[in-house]
C-alpha cells in the first residue's frame, strides 16, 4: 500500500454569496500518495482550483468543513501559525498565470529566498544566496547569478514558471500542488515544464497534485485521475484505466469533445447545456443528469455515491451504466422506424 | 534612471511655452495696461501715448512676448497697477507662505491618508472600514469652503485654540524660535482643514490599491511560501500599492493650488491664493498674469516630481 | 491566381529610445510572409506567442500598418486599405479571441450583431430586426434574445455572437483569432463543429490562427507554421503532421502531449530524439540571427525554409 501524505475526508468549501453560502467542493474524499502524481481534471467551475486552494488553506473567506489530514494531522481549522509552518515548507504551490504569479517589485532572488528565510532561519544571507543561486540551476534557469538580480518583467514567461516552481520546492515540499502550471505556457515550453516537474517528482518522492482541464497533459503526467463535475468528484480510477475504459458520463463526453491530434474525427461531440453556476448547481441527485436529458431519470440514483466498479476505480451513480450518446440514439431510432 | 529623468524634463520646455504663450495672450485681451492707474488724467493724452509708444506697447506682438517671457526669466514680473510696487516684490514673501501652507497640508494628507486608506483596504467590507469610507464619503461631499469656516468658527473664533487671520504673531522677530512656532501655530489651522477634505481622493484610492493588490497571484504565491499575513502585507502588498499613490502626488499638487484659493481666503493667510483673488477683484491685471504664471508652473513642476518619484520605485520603468 | 494571395508580407513596428524616442531598431513582427488561400477551405496559421501569426491576421484587415509586401483579395490588391466601407471590409470579418472583452458589455446584442449591417446596408428597423433573429438562429442562438446584454451569455454563447456579427454581411472570408483558447473543452467543441457547419453552409473560407496543434488538425486542410515572423513549413495537415521537414515543426508536433497514458515512455523517447536533433542541427535549419531561411518546395504543396545550399 502506497504511503499516504494527504488525506482528504469528505470536505466541503462554501463561499458566501448574498447571504447564503454555496459550496464549491462538495463532500470530496481523496488520497494523495508518496511519489505519485494525482490530477485533477474538469471544466472552469467544477471547483478543481477551490479544491487545491483548500488543501493550501489560501481561501480567506469561505468556509470549511471535513478533514484534510497531512500525515494523520488534521490542518482544518488550525491557527495561522501553525498553517504557516506547513506551506512553503511540506507543501508548495504553482500557480496557473506565470505573469502575475511574481511581485513585480521584488528582485528573483529575493522571492525564492523569502520561502528560505521564513522556514530557515538559521541561513546567513551568503548561504541563501547560494542555495537559490542552486534552486535556479536546478529548474533548468542559465545564468543563474543574473538572474538572481533580475525583476520578473525581464524574464520570459517560461522562464517566470520556472521561478515559480524554484520558489515551490525551495524547501523540497512533500507536497505539491499544480493548478493549471502550463495552461498558459506555449506548446514546447510546456513540455519542458511538465518534464522539470516530472524530474523533481522522481527527485523528491513528492506527492503532486495536478489541477489541469488538458487531458493530454493528463495522459502525460498522472499515476491516478480524479474527474470532477459541480463540485464532486464522479470518477476516480488509475491512468490508464480512465483512458481506456472511462465509465462516468462527464468522463465519457469530455474525452469526445477533445480535438485529438492522433485521429481524424469530423464532429466533436457536444456536452448539452452550460456548466451551472455555483448558486445554480443542482444540489440533489445526479448533478450531470440535466445535461444528459435523454436519459431516463430512473437511470440515476437518487443519492449518489462512489461506486467502486473494480480495485481503485470509483464511479459516481448509476447512470453509467445505462449511457450512451445522442447520436447513438438517433441510430437507434432509425433502426426502429421512428423520426 | 537619470535619461529618463532628462527626457521627462525635456518635455517640460514645450508645456511651460504654451503656458506663458496662453497667459500672455489672455493678459493681452485684458483691459488697461501698465500705466493704467499710474497716470493722473489731467495728463495729456498724447503724452500717454509717447510713453505707450516708448514702453513697447505697439511694437509686434512676437516682440513684447520675448521682452515679457525675457522679464520673467529674470524674475521681473513688472509693475503691480495697484500697489505701484514690483510684482516680484509683492510675491516674494507670499510664495514662501504659500509653499509651507502646502507642505504642512501635503504633510497631514498623507499622514491621514495612508493610515486610513491601509485600514480601510486590509479590512475591507469591516465596521472599521465602513466607517473610513464613511468619512470619505462626507469629505467627498462637503464643499472645502463651508467646511474651512466651520473650522474657522469652532476652532477660530468659539475656541480660540487658533489665530484666525494671518501668517504670523506681529512684531515677532524673524529667524527667532518664536517667530518660527507662531508661524508653524498659524499654518496649523487651514492646513489641517485643507488636508481634512482632499485626503479622501487618497484614502479611497489607497484603499482600492490594496484590495485590487490582495487578490493578486503574487499574494498568493507569498501566502503559499508560509509568509504571515504582517508580513504579505509589509512586504507584498503595501509597497505595490503605494506605487500609483506616489503617481497621484502630481495631482495632489495641482489639487492643493485650487484649494489654497479658497483656505487662504478663508483664514485670511497672505499667501499666493489670496493675492490672486485680491488682485482679481482689484483688477490687478499685471498680478493676476504672475499669480496665474506660477501656478501654472507649480502644476507642470507636480507632474514632473510624481513621474520621477515613479521611476524611482518603480524597476518596470527604471530600466526603459 | 488564388482567393486571397499575401505576397512578402512584413510589418515592422518601431522601438523607440534615447533621450528624444527616436527610432532605433524595428521588431520584425511579420518578416516576409507569402502565402494563397483557396476558396471554402480552411488555412491553419500555427505559431507560439510572438511568432507572428496574429500580427499576419491583423495586417490583412488592415488593424495593422503593413510596412511592406501585397495582399490580394479575389485578385484585387487591398494592402493597407484602411478606409471602412471598401467592398473588401464587407467580404472580410474577423472572429477575436476572447469572448468576454471583445463585446461591448453595454450595447445589447441587437446592437452588436446589427453595427456592420448598419454600415453597409440601409435597413429599416424592422428589416433589421428580422435579419438579426435570422443570424441569432443561424448561430444557434435563441432569436428572442436581442434585447439581452453579453454578460447574460456563457462564453461559448458570447463567441456565437461574435460570430454572428462576423457572418451579419454574408463574408466570404472570416479571419479567426484564436477563435477557441478561451474556451472550456466542451463550449470549444461546440463553437468548432459550429464553425465547419456555417463553412459548408455558406461557403466560407477560413484563416484560422491557433497555437492549439490539436484544434488546427482538427479544422484545416493547409498549414503555415510560423517562427519569429517568418514561414518555416507550409504544407497540408498530413504532410505537416506526418511528415513535418523543419526541425522546429518536428519539435512542435512532438511537443503535443498525446492521449494515450501508455505511450508514455515512446513518446519521452521520441522528445528527446527530436531535442537532440535540434540542438545538433540548429546551425542547418537557422541563420545567424536565429531566422529562418527562404521557403524551399518539397512537392507541389510542400514548402520547407531551408538554406540555399539545400
Amino acid at each position: 500500500m502506497a504511503e499516504k501524505l494527504l488525506e482528504i475526508k469528505n470536505l466541503k468549501t462554501s463561499f458566501r454569496i448574498k447571504d447564503d453560502y454555496f459550496a464549491a467542493v462538495d463532500d470530496v474524499s481523496l488520497n494523495v500518495n508518496k511519489n505519485e502524481v494525482l490530477a485533477i481534471v474538469g471544466e472552469s467551475g467544477c471547483g478543481k482550483s477551490a479544491l487545491a486552494f483548500s488543501i493550501m488553506g489560501l481561501h480567506t473567506r469561505a468556509k470549511m468543513e471535513g478533514d484534510i489530514l497531512y500525515k494523520g494531522e488534521n490542518i482544518v481549522g488550525i491557527s495561522a501559525s501553525k498553517l504557516n509552518k506547513l506551506r512553503g515548507k511540506h507543501m508548495g504551490m504553482i500557480f496557473q498565470d506565470p505573469l502575475t504569479a511574481l511581485n513585480p517589485l521584488m528582485i528573483i532572488g529575493d522571492q525564492i529566498g523569502e520561502a528560505l528565510l521564513l522556514h530557515n532561519k538559521e541561513l546567513s544571507k551568503t548561504q541563501r544566496k547560494e542555495k537559490v543561486i542552486n534552486l535556479l540551476n536546478k529548474v533548468g534557469i542559465p545564468r543563474a547569478e543574473y538572474v538572481y538580480e533580475q525583476f520578473p518583467h525581464e524574464l520570459s514567461g517560461g522562464m517566470r514558471q520556472r521561478v515559480v516552481i524554484a520558489t515551490a520546492i525551495a524547501n523540497e515540499p512533500e507536497i505539491l500542488i499544480a493548478d493549471e502550471p502550463t495552461t498558459a505556457l506555449d506548446v514546447t515550453i510546456q513540455s519542458q515544464i511538465l518534464d522539470l516537474i516530472k524530474d523533481l517528482k522522481e527527485d523528491m518522492n513528492s506527492g503532486i497534485v495536478l489541477i489541469t482541464h488538458d487531458l493530454g497533459v493528463v495522459a502525460e503526467m498522472a499515476d491516478r485521475v480524479a474527474v470532477m463535475y459541480a463540485g464532486e468528484i464522479v470518477e476516480i480510477a488509475e491512468v490508464t484505466t480512465l483512458f481506456e475504459e472511462p465509465l462516468h458520463p462527464y468522463t465519457r463526453s469530455l474525452f469526445n469533445s477533445v480535438p485529438n491530434a492522433s485521429e481524424e474525427q469530423d464532429r466533436l461531440h457536444v456536452i448539452q447545456g452550460i456548466v451551472p453556476s455555483l448558486q445554480n448547481l443542482p444540489r440533489n441527485g445526479c448533478r450531470f443528469a440535466p445535461r444528459i436529458p435523454w436519459i431516463d431519470g430512473s437511470a440515476h440514483e437518487a443519492h449518489p455515491q462512489l461506486h467502486e466498479i473494480k480495485p481503485g476505480h470509483f464511479v459516481r451513480c448509476t447512470c453509467y451504466k445505462h449511457f450512451h450518446f445522442p447520436e447513438e440514439v438517433r441510430k437507434e431510432e432509425e433502426h426502429h422506424g421512428v423520426s | 534612471m537619470w535619461k529618463f529623468s532628462v527626457r521627462r524634463i525635456l518635455i517640460m520646455i514645450p508645456q511651460l511655452f504654451v503656458l506663458s504663450l496662453l497667459i500672455f495672450v489672455l493678459a493681452k485681451m485684458m483691459p488697461g495696461d501698465a500705466l493704467s492707474g499710474q497716470i493722473d488724467p489731467n495728463i495729456d493724452p498724447e503724452r500717454i501715448e509717447e510713453l505707450r509708444i516708448e514702453m513697447g506697447w505697439y511694437d509686434p506682438w512676437h516682440e513684447q512676448y520675448a521682452s515679457w517671457v525675457g522679464g520673467v526669466m529674470k524674475g521681473d514680473f513688472g509693475m503691480s497697477f495697484r500697489f505701484k510696487m514690483p510684482v516680484t516684490e509683492l510675491i516674494g514673501q507670499r510664495i514662501v507662505n504659500s509653499f509651507w501652507l502646502s507642505v504642512a497640508t501635503l504633510i497631514l494628507t498623507y499622514l491621514i491618508a495612508i493610515p486610513l486608506g491601509i485600514t480601510s483596504g486590509r479590512y475591507n467590507d469591516t465596521f472599521r472600514d465602513q466607517l473610513i469610507t464613511g468619512y470619505s464619503y462626507v469629505g467627498f461631499a462637503t464643499p472645502l469652503f463651508i467646511f474651512a469656516l466651520v473650522m474657522l468658527w469652532i476652532f477660530g473664533f468659539q475656541l480660540q485654540w487658533f489665530p484666525t487671520s494671518g501668517s504670523v504673531e506681529p512684531g515677532m522677530q524673524p529667524g527667532t524660535f518664536d517667530y518660527f512656532m507662531s508661524k508653524f501655530y498659524h499654518l496649523l489651522l487651514p492646513a489641517l482643514s485643507m488636508a481634512l477634505i482632499t485626503t479622501f481622493s487618497t484614502i479611497l484610492y489607497l484603499r482600492n490599491e490594496i484590495i485590487d493588490t490582495k487578490q493578486k497571484d503574487f499574494i498568493l504565491l507569498a501566502r503559499s511560501k508560509g509568509a504571515s499575513e504582517s508580513r504579505v502585507y509589509n512586504q507584498h502588498i503595501f509597497r505595490n500599492s503605494l506605487l500609483p499613490i506616489a503617481a497621484f502626488f502630481g495631482f495632489e499638487i495641482t489639487g492643493l493650488i485650487g484649494g489654497s484659493i479658497f483656505i487662504e481666503n478663508i483664514f485670511g493667510y497672505p499667501g499666493m491664493g489670496q493675492l490672486l483673488i485680491e488682485s482679481i477683484s482689484l483688477r490687478d491685471f499685471s498680478v493676476v498674469t504672475a499669480t496665474t504664471l506660477l501656478f501654472g508652473v507649480a502644476s507642470i513642476l507636480g507632474a514632473l516630481i510624481s513621474d520621477i518619484i515613479l521611476s524611482l520605485v518603480d524597476p518596470r520603468i527604471r530600466i526603459k | 491566381m488564388g482567393f486571397l494571395k499575401v505576397e512578402d508580407l512584413k510589418v515592422h513596428f518601431p522601438i523607440k529610445g534615447g533621450l528624444f524616442g527616436r527610432t532605433l531598431d524595428y521588431v520584425r513582427a511579420v518578416d516576409g510572409v507569402s502565402f494563397t488561400l483557396e476558396k471554402g477551405k480552411t488555412y491553419g496559421l500555427v505559431g507560439e506567442s510572438g511568432s507572428g501569426k496574429s500580427t499576419t491576421g491583423r495586417a490583412i484587415i488592415g488593424l495593422n500598418h503593413v510596412t511592406s509586401g501585397k495582399v490580394y483579395f479575389e485578385d484585387k490588391e487591398i494592402t493597407g486599405e484602411t478606409k471602412a466601407k471598401s467592398d473588401f471590409r464587407k467580404d472580410i470579418q474577423m472572429i477575436f479571441q476572447d469572448p468576454y472583452s471583445s463585446l461591448n458589455p453595454k450595447k445589447r446584442v441587437i446592437d452588436l450583431v446589427a453595427e456592420p449591417i448598419r454600415n453597409f446596408e440601409k435597413l429599416t428597423r424592422k428589416e433589421e430586426r428580422i435579419r438579426v433573429q435570422e443570424l441569432l438562429e443561424l448561430v444557434g442562438l435563441n432569436p428572442e434574445s436581442i434585447l439581452k446584454y453579453p454578460h447574460e451569455f456563457s462564453g461559448g454563447q458570447r463567441q456565437r455572437i461574435g460570430i454572428a456579427r462576423a457572418i451579419a454581411l454574408k463574408p466570404k472570408l472570416i479571419i479567426a483569432d484564436e477563435p477557441v483558447s478561451a474556451l472550456d473543452v466542451s463550449v470549444q467543441a461546440q463553437v468548432l463543429n459550429f464553425m465547419k457547419e456555417i463553412q459548408d453552409e455558406l461557403d466560407l473560407t477560413y484563416l484560422f490562427i491557433s497555437h492549439d496543434l490539436g484544434v488546427i488538425k482538427h479544422m484545416c486542410d493547409h498549414i503555415g507554421i510560423m517562427y519569429k515572423g517568418r514561414y518555416v513549413e507550409e504544407g497540408s495537415a498530413k504532410e505537416i503532421f506526418e511528415n513535418p521537414q523543419h526541425i522546429y515543426t518536428k519539435r512542435l508536433v512532438a511537443a503535443i502531449p498525446d492521449i494515450d497514458p501508455r505511450k508514455r515512455e515512446e513518446m519521452k523517447q521520441f522528445r528527446a530524439e527530436v531535442n537532440t536533433e535540434y540542438e545538433q542541427s540548429y546551425n542547418d535549419y537557422f541563420n545567424e540571427e536565429g531566422l529562418a531561411y527562404g521557403l524551399k518546395p518539397i512537392s507541389d504543396t510542400h514548402l520547407v525554409a531551408l538554406p540555399e545550399k539545400g
